[in-house]
């Protein structure tokens, strides 16, 4: 990236480089030229006009957004919206409090819930049976009894509760507005993609407080901010799968003069079944992991105790319910794949009926008798206490106690490494360029690599972050964000090719890669901030156990999905390991590495607010501020939106740029 | 319309019983006990006639203490039901209108929700319900090690001869400045400025995260200081010592611009729902007359966080201990 190299035009200010003779040149020259004229530049304007503010000052586009939402307040009764939702949110409470009293808690005046805990598992292996057979029941009972022999019975059943009722929602929302999705124009595909990157990347403790302005603490806003970031992955999953129904079958189909109806039930549905459960899948995977955010406003389920531990800094106790979490969402995943395997193939009458109802039909009295004991006798009502919680909680403190201990020396010095020799160059540039210079060199990078495309979304989020007035913090949040994606493909590339190429790598690290993903991040933060101390490359850090296991398994798939005669053709040419991969492999998975990294970035960007709690500050910092003094709420929404326009800004660039890449 | 609440729910007797039914022959068991328990809950329904009380429990061990110290009591010497909820303190305040919180029991100085709330300026759902005896300390700390081997440093004239060794990663060359959760209120950015102090203030954003780096700061002899406060469960394990600013005068902190004195002792009050207070009730006097010191509140946090208790027990082992204390309570 040397400067000389480069033949810059010096005016301050400059225009960015003529497009018309890209093609003389790679693109990625011409990147070059684009920094490079901007290191010239910086240097000469450094610390000039980078809109810095104080953390406690506010702008009064930020000021405004504070009076509208004050507004609303004041006005909640008179209001008839908040009186609707409100009565809407009376009902979630009602619903999931008469759930809770037949399963989780007592139902006063008996000591014990309508259905103890035997009554439950039994039940609930039951489902597992007759949804999936005998290996998922396995799972699932021994799901259900982990629950209680770790003390959390209770809490489970809680999450369960709110997850059910979100999901359902979720999907009687969803499915018909994938159906649009998957059917609609272009210009519909635009708008509502726009909407669901929107509830995507809006971080939640934005919308907590006015959530619960509209419907009321407690089960009520736990189960509709779940609904609000749980709906997006099945509209657009579901919607794909509608859209890649092969038009040779509509066409055929079409030709027997069906109507409009019948082609969505009769076959475009059908066709995408397997897509909608993997839509259904993910948006079970959504909610579970807003299981810590619900637990902010009082949300029953397993993230209270998570958050009760954190205030305790007791890793331990916050690690036995974050792994229950994780327990739930792998018996989840399994099942609702499981299912929906078992049932095409009962559909294509592979399974003895007779039997399987036999079966079903003797299991499903045994259940019907537990249920029954459950509701006799407390010993099968409450579950007995066991030391199995405490222990593991001990054994978990132990642990990261020594490891914080022994690595201690060695984590800081990687942390200082990084932030010295690539964090802070990266951000004196970015951060400490006058604004106007920062914004003109990210319009001429996403022209040189995204093209014209990428122009129109750009401006627009450029000058929507420059209304928002917090600039300065949120190329900050840029320059992380942009570190963490970095550190995240290079995870991605190394552990993806290295699962792809052997079996046994694979079976071992994707049960971590699962936990990754759906373990609260509250749980490991305090380990992390004892390594790497309160910084922004705990924040990184943060992002890069989130963000990694998305990126991993997608660049995996894709290496394993290039085909085996390609390569044994390039091994027949004799070609080394390391060519093997560096020019079969990893080119040939190129859509894979693009969707990664698209996806790895939206990710690490979702963990931008915890990132604010762990001492990065910037837009994380100015969310968290805005969710704990109601004076800062529009300063806090201010910094959420330009959080979603940075994601939308990087990801219309990163896919005009791979689109202009297979043109 | 609010769920029974499932903490107090819990009896620690039943639970016993069933560890112990499981032990014994299990069909053997008294098959008719959840119909006993379910007969003698129906003869004790009606005889209080407190209700139940929404007590918000705001994120921190010492106000988790006092909450539920007064649960404690409510429920066992006025037969209350006590609702907990694990809130913030904004959306706590927004709770006080909707019957949805009646108490938040330790409140830190909240003047814009009280500009909200309160009957002067906003729709007076919320009222002060006076002190409830806990003073709450703010200031600039450092770890103990530190004040110990370099005395000097708890005047903040000496801050700035030791500010390089206070640089991080994060603080571009001069001194790092822990600040805090933003939950609370803070004044060092200014302070910093105004007394000429070559330091930055970094966020730590989280009172976990603040929490963390004074323990690692004092176990591996780090200089660290930053803002924190007492009373706090810390103190128990890390005794945190004060860095001396300039004395807090009347209104040196009326402009948050020009700060330059040290944090006032604050006096941390109760505050209620109007309409839960209109409503009377035995639980609502209890709550008025509570009352107790930092000593007090940090015993219980102390068998929360340190001996692991769960609140409820800890609430239950303290007042089985100070039961004078709880009758001055009681009227």
């Amino acid at each position: 990236m040397s400067v000389t190299a480069t033949r810059p035009r010096l005016e301050p200010g400059a225009a960015p480089p003529p497009v018309q003779e890209r093609r003389k040149l790679p693109r990625w020259a011409w990147g070059l030229v684009v920094v490079g004229v901007w290191i010239l530049i910086w240097a000469f304007t450094k610390g000039q006009d980078t809109l810095q503010m104080p953390q406690r000052a506010h702008t009064d586009v930020q000021q405004a957004l504070t009076e509208f939402r004050d507004a609303v307040l004041a006005s909640r009764d008179t209001n008839p919206v908040v009186q609707l939702t409100y009565q809407i949110g009376a009902w979630f409470v009602d619903l999931v409090s008469w759930l809770q009293r037949l399963v989780s808690i007592p139902d006063l005046p008996r000591p014990v819930p309508q259905i103890g805990w035997l009554g439950v598992v039994a039940l609930a292996t039951w489902a597992g049976l007759a949804a999936a057979g005998w290996r998922i029941a396995i799972l699932v009972g021994a799901s259900f009894l982990s629950f209680g022999l770790f003390g959390y019975w209770s809490d489970s059943m809680d999450l369960l509760i709110i997850t059910g009722i979100a999901v359902t929602i979720a999907i009687l929302i969803g499915i018909p507005l994938a159906v649009y999705y998957g059917t609609a124009g272009r210009t519909g595909v635009k708008a509502v993609t726009t909407v669901l990157d929107l509830m995507q990347t809006m971080p939640t403790f934005v919308y907590l407080s006015p959530v619960v302005l509209f419907f009321g603490i407690g089960a009520s806003a736990a189960v509709v901010c779940t609904v609000i970031y749980a709906v997006p992955p099945i509209i657009r999953i579901a919607g794909y799968g509608i859209r890649n129904v092969s038009a040779t079958t509509i066409e055929a189909t079409d030709s027997s003069g069906q109507t409009r109806w019948q082609r969505l039930t009769k076959v475009q549905l059908p066709m995408a079944r397997s897509t909608i459960v993997v839509g259904i899948n993910q948006t079970t995977m959504a909610a579970l992991s807003m299981a810590t955010i619900a637990a902010f406003v009082d949300g029953p389920g397993l993230g209270q105790p998570v958050l009760s531990a954190l205030f305790r800094n007791d890793v331990g106790n916050a690690f036995v319910p974050g792994a229950l979490i994780v327990v739930i969402a792998v018996m989840l995943d399994r099942t609702t794949t499981a299912a929906s395997e078992a049932s095409e193939k009962a559909a294509r009458g592979q399974i003895d009926l007779r039997m399987r109802r036999l079966v079903l039909a003797v299991t499903g009295v045994g259940a019907l008798v537990a249920v029954w004991m459950s509701r006799q006798f407390l010993w099968a009502a409450e579950f007995p206490t066991t030391s199995w919680g405490p222990t593991v909680a001990d054994a978990v403190d132990s642990f990261f106690t020594w490891i914080t201990d022994t690595f201690d020396g060695l984590t800081q010095a990687v942390a200082d490494a990084v932030t010295n020799g690539l964090l802070n160059p990266l951000q004196d540039l970015i951060a400490e360029s006058p604004w106007w210079l920062t914004a003109l060199a990210i319009l001429a990078l996403a022209l040189v690599f995204g093209g014209l495309k990428a122009l129109l979304p750009t401006v627009v989020c450029l000058v929507g972050l420059r209304v928002l007035g917090l600039w300065h913090d949120a190329m900050i949040t840029l320059t992380m964000v942009l570190v963490a994606t970095l550190l995240v493909m290079v995870l991605a590339v190394v552990l993806g090719v290295w699962m792809a190429r052997r079996r046994m790598v694979d079976l071992a690290i994707r049960p971590f890669l699962d936990a990754g993903q759906t373990i609260p991040p509250f749980v490991y933060l305090i380990p992390v901030l004892a390594l790497f101390g309160p910084s922004r490359f705990t924040a990184i850090i943060a992002g890069v156990v989130y963000a990694a296991p998305i990126a991993i398994k997608l660049v995996a798939d894709g290496v394993r999905n290039v085909s085996t005669t390609t390569l044994e053709a390039a091994r027949s040419t004799g070609s080394t390991t390391w060519q093997e991969i560096t020019k079969v492999q990893l080119p040939m998975a190129q859509g894979s590495l693009v969707l990664a990294a698209n996806q790895g970035l939206l990710y690490v960007l979702s963990m931008v607010v915890i990132g604010g709690m762990v001492g990065a500050g910037a837009l994380g910092y100015d969310i968290v501020l805005g969710a704990s003094r109601s004076e800062e709420w529009g300063k806090g929404a201010a910094a959420g939106i330009s959080i979603v326009l940075l994601g939308i800004m990087l990801d219309r660039i990163m896919r005009a740029s791979a689109r202009t890449d297979t043109d | 319309m609010h769920i029974g609440g499932k903490h107090s729910g819990r009896k620690q007797g039943s639970r016993l019983a069933a560890a112990a039914c499981a032990m014994v022959v299990l069909a053997g068991c008294g098959g008719s006990s959840i119909d006993d328990q379910t007969k003698e809950n129906e003869s004790k329904a009606g005889g209080g006639d407190c209700g139940e009380v929404n007590m918000a429990i705001n994120p921190w061990v010492g106000y988790e203490a006092s909450a539920y110290v007064v649960g404690a009591v409510a429920e066992s010497e006025l037969g209350c039901t006590m609702n907990y909820k694990e809130l913030k303190e904004d959306v706590s305040w927004q709770g006080f209108g909707t019957g949805e919180v009646d108490v938040v029991i330790e409140d830190w100085g909240h003047p814009d929700l009280e500009k909200k709330f309160f009957a002067e300026a906003g729709d007076g759902s919320a009222e002060d319900f006076g002190p409830n005896g806990n003073v709450g300390i703010i200031g600039w700390f450092v770890p103990p090690w530190l004040a110990e081997e370099h005395p000097d440093i708890l005047e903040y004239e000496n801050l700035n001869k030791y500010a390089k060794e206070f640089s991080t990663s994060e603080s571009g060359g001069k001194g790092q400045f822990l600040g805090a959760d933003p939950s609370y209120v803070q004044f060092d950015e200014a302070i910093v400025s105004n007394l000429g102090l070559d330091f930055k203030v970094v966020f730590s954003g989280s009172e976990a995260a603040s929490i963390t780096a004074f323990q690692q700061a004092e176990k591996n002899k780090e200089f660290l200081i930053g803002y924190f406060y007492e009373p706090q469960w810390l103190f128990a394990d890390v005794d945190l010592q004060r860095v001396n600013l300039p004395e807090y005068t009347d209104g040196c902190q009326d402009d948050p611009a020009k700060v330059d004195c040290d944090y006032p002792e604050t006096e941390l009050k109760k505050i209620v729902s109007t309409s839960w207070v209109d409503e009377g009730g035995p639980a609502v006097d209890l709550v008025k007359n509570f009352t107790w010191t930092n000593d007090d509140q940090n015993l219980v946090a102390k068998y929360i966080s340190e001996d692991g208790m769960k609140p409820a027990d800890a609430a239950k082992k303290w007042v089985d201990e100070n039961q004078d204390k709880v009758d001055a309570w009681l009227g």
